[in-house]
């Protein structure tokens, strides 16, 4: 691979201190993601890898070790500097989707772009371009609780696209959904994936990680195992915003 | 992101709980509420006593006659006529710090009109009076030294005693009306001074010379003694206590009283009266707005309470905005701008509760309201200081959130 790749962590090792004991999360992690690959981390609760992903999504800092994004050494940077990394470079899709409760989705996708302080009308303009994308086009006005699961997953998706972030970092994106809106997710991640996206999920669900191309699964701190495979084509069953009309 | 987006963000989170933020904006609304009305209160019952004094007379001493002491028995100040037409003059004359004196002759007497009549208090004096006491007219013109020389009959009018005799609307100047049965002469009517600062209406008075009223109103003729004050206009307010010391001096050396004895006479310097109710007035209206600002705290513990509690129902919306870049110094301006929000919209909704009390007080009440300009500025700094203050806390410790645990908590 003659570019570098987009994340890439030295023996890195995190140290937590709960009162008196000390908890070692990660104990010497070698990863590499390459720009565009859609990586599946998978391993039981306690394995590290909830840890890694907040390193990775520079929410935490290693205890030691090195971390390069994009080819910039974040693992010592301050709160100010790894905000600034999380706004441009990492768009974040969580299991619960953390959308604004009351707001708009709009809104909700413009969040990031306020903090990177667009000016209001292309932050409005950019927040509908990344809401049609994902299909929700027709839905910038509704709130969350006018909202579908799996379409408020999609207003979070957006929401992570909208800074044109090179890094999606889904923990656990289809947990709260059911099987049908898990698969839609997993097509969008895989359309993203294709033009270019960096995608690492969480997930402890097999099925989900076979939409990956690679299966990174950790065990008590440690990668053990690292795996390559054609990944399975996620096809909806049907146009998902006409089913779900079709039944209400 | 800049600081209108913040306000709006501040805003748009206050309003999504309406009732809760009007509830919290409560403490700090009472607390503006009561410091502006109390200190409007008390600036207006300070302007009171200061036009009262002024209605009596600016710069102005009374001299009052001494006691009478018979068999032990003190008569009390003005029970002996022991001042003089001659001590009137050389007060006049020979106090330099003195620019006016005049009799005060007092007696209450009936007063007729045609067909009212009216009992009044009438006084006997020179012009100096009107002088001393910054008293002008309204209509006609006040009576001359040649009418006093002459002990003309004539007769300057307080308004209320235009109104008993003649009705409100009437212009008496050039009439006849009656004192105990004398026929006089008005010629002038004196502008309205109100009530004095001791409750009474200065427009009930009826003002005529001195030598007249030796004549025809005094029952007994006294002479050379004055039965009655003498009233002292200094040349200025500074001059006053320099003009007290000269006039008791020179009384003293004219009634030939020794080293150690009590004066026979009695000086009264009504500017220090005025100054100490004033100053009365003002330690009152301090202490209240301090009673009034210890409630603006109280208002800010409530600001801060409630802002605590908003920001661990809002943990997860933090870790949210953290995740997507916003910066510990967005969380913390957020925070503290949604306090600052409160308090702000408290103080404007105080202020104008307030400035409605104090108006309604003083048309009810009749008490004058004196709506002071710094102390409405000072009502919004403090507010606002409120809202930083107690309003820094909460939004520290929001800022200091740690993301990951932020996003966790359920």
């Amino acid at each position: 691979m003659a570019q570098p790749p987009l994340i890439s962590l030295e023996q890195v090792t995190k140290v937590y201190k709960m009162g008196e004991v000390e908890v070692r999360a990660l104990r010497g992690v070698s990863l590499a993601i390459g720009e565009g690959d859609f990586v599946a981390v998978m391993g039981a609760s306690g394995s590290g890898k909830s840890t890694l992903m907040n390193i990775v999504g520079c929410l935490d800092r290693p205890t030691s070790g090195r971390y390069l994004l994009d080819g910039q050494e974040v693992g010592n940077l301050g709160r100010d500097q790894l905000a600034e990394i999380r706004n441009r470079t990492i768009g974040f899709v969580f299991q619960s989707f953390n959308l604004l409760s009351r707001t708009s989705a709009l809104e909700n996708v413009e969040l990031p772009l306020i903090y990177a302080d667009v000016p209001s009308r292309e932050r409005r303009e950019r927040a509908a371009e990344a809401l049609t994308r994902v299909g929700l086009g027709e839905r910038l006005d509704h709130h969350p609780n006018q909202l579908s699961g799996g379409q408020q997953q999609r207003v979070a998706i957006a929401r992570a696209l909208v800074t044109r972030s090179k890094l999606i970092l889904a923990d656990e994106p289809t947990g709260n959904l059911d099987s049908r809106s898990s698969v839609e997710i997993m097509a969008l991640f895989q359309e993203l994936g294709r033009s270019g996206i960096t995608i690492a999920l969480v997930t402890h669900e097999p099925d989900i990680a076979e939409y990956a191309a690679r299966v990174v699964v950790f065990k008590d701190g440690r990668i053990r195992s690292d795996e390559r495979h054609t990944p399975k084509q996620a096809v909806p069953a049907a146009d998902p915003l006409e089913a779900e009309e079709a039944q209400a | 992101m800049n600081p209108l987006q913040t306000s709006r963000v501040a805003v748009r989170a206050l309003t999504r709980n309406k009732l809760r933020s009007l509830l919290t904006t409560l403490g700090v609304v009472i607390g503006v509420w009561a410091v502006i009305a109390m200190v409007a209160l008390g600036e207006g019952a300070k302007a009171r006593v200061q036009q009262s004094f002024e209605a009596m007379g600016s710069n102005m001493l009374i001299i009052l006659p001494g006691t009478s002491s018979r068999g032990g028995a003190m008569g009390g100040f003005g029970s002996l006529p022991t001042l003089t037409w001659d001590d009137l003059k050389a007060i006049r004359t020979e106090a330099p710090a003195v620019r006016y004196a005049a009799a005060n002759l007092r007696s209450a007497a009936q007063l007729a009109s045609e067909d009212l009549n009216w009992t009044t208090q009438v006084t006997g004096t020179s012009p100096d009076f009107f002088s001393i006491r910054n008293w002008g007219i309204s209509q006609g013109a006040l009576f001359s030294q040649s009418d006093v020389d002459s002990g003309a009959k004539v007769v300057v009018l307080g308004q209320t005693v235009v109104d008993k005799l003649f009705g409100p609307s009437a212009n008496p100047v050039g009439q006849s009306l009656r004192i105990k049965n004398v026929p006089f002469t008005v010629v002038g009517v004196l502008e309205k001074k109100g009530q004095s600062a001791m409750g009474q209406d200065n427009d009930d008075t009826a003002i005529i010379p001195e030598t007249t009223f030796q004549s025809k109103i005094q029952s007994v003729g006294l002479q050379k003694f004055i039965n009655g004050a003498i009233l002292v206009g200094a040349a200025s307010q500074e001059a006053t206590n320099s003009a007290l010391s000269q006039v008791s001096l020179l009384l003293r050396d004219r009634h030939h009283i020794q080293p150690g004895m009590d004066d026979d006479f009695n000086v009264r310097n009504l500017t220090e009266m005025a100054s100490a109710f004033e100053s009365q007035a003002t330690t009152m209206t301090l202490l209240l707005a301090l009673i009034a600002a210890v409630s603006l705290v109280v208002g800010g513990i409530g600001i801060m309470n409630i802002m605590l509690v908003s920001v661990t129902e809002r943990t997860r919306e933090i870790g949210v905005r953290m995740a997507v870049g916003a910066k510990p110094r967005h969380i913390l301006s957020q925070f503290l701008v949604e306090a600052l929000a409160l308090s702000l919209a408290g103080g404007l909704i105080g202020i104008a509760l307030g400035l409605v009390t104090g108006q309604v007080v003083a048309v009810k009440a009749g008490w004058p309201m004196v709506v002071r300009a710094d102390v409405i500025v000072l009502a919004v700094t403090f507010s606002a200081l409120v809202g930083v203050v107690f309003g820094l806390y909460p939004a520290l410790k929001a800022s200091r959130l740690d993301p990951i645990d932020a996003l966790r908590y359920e």
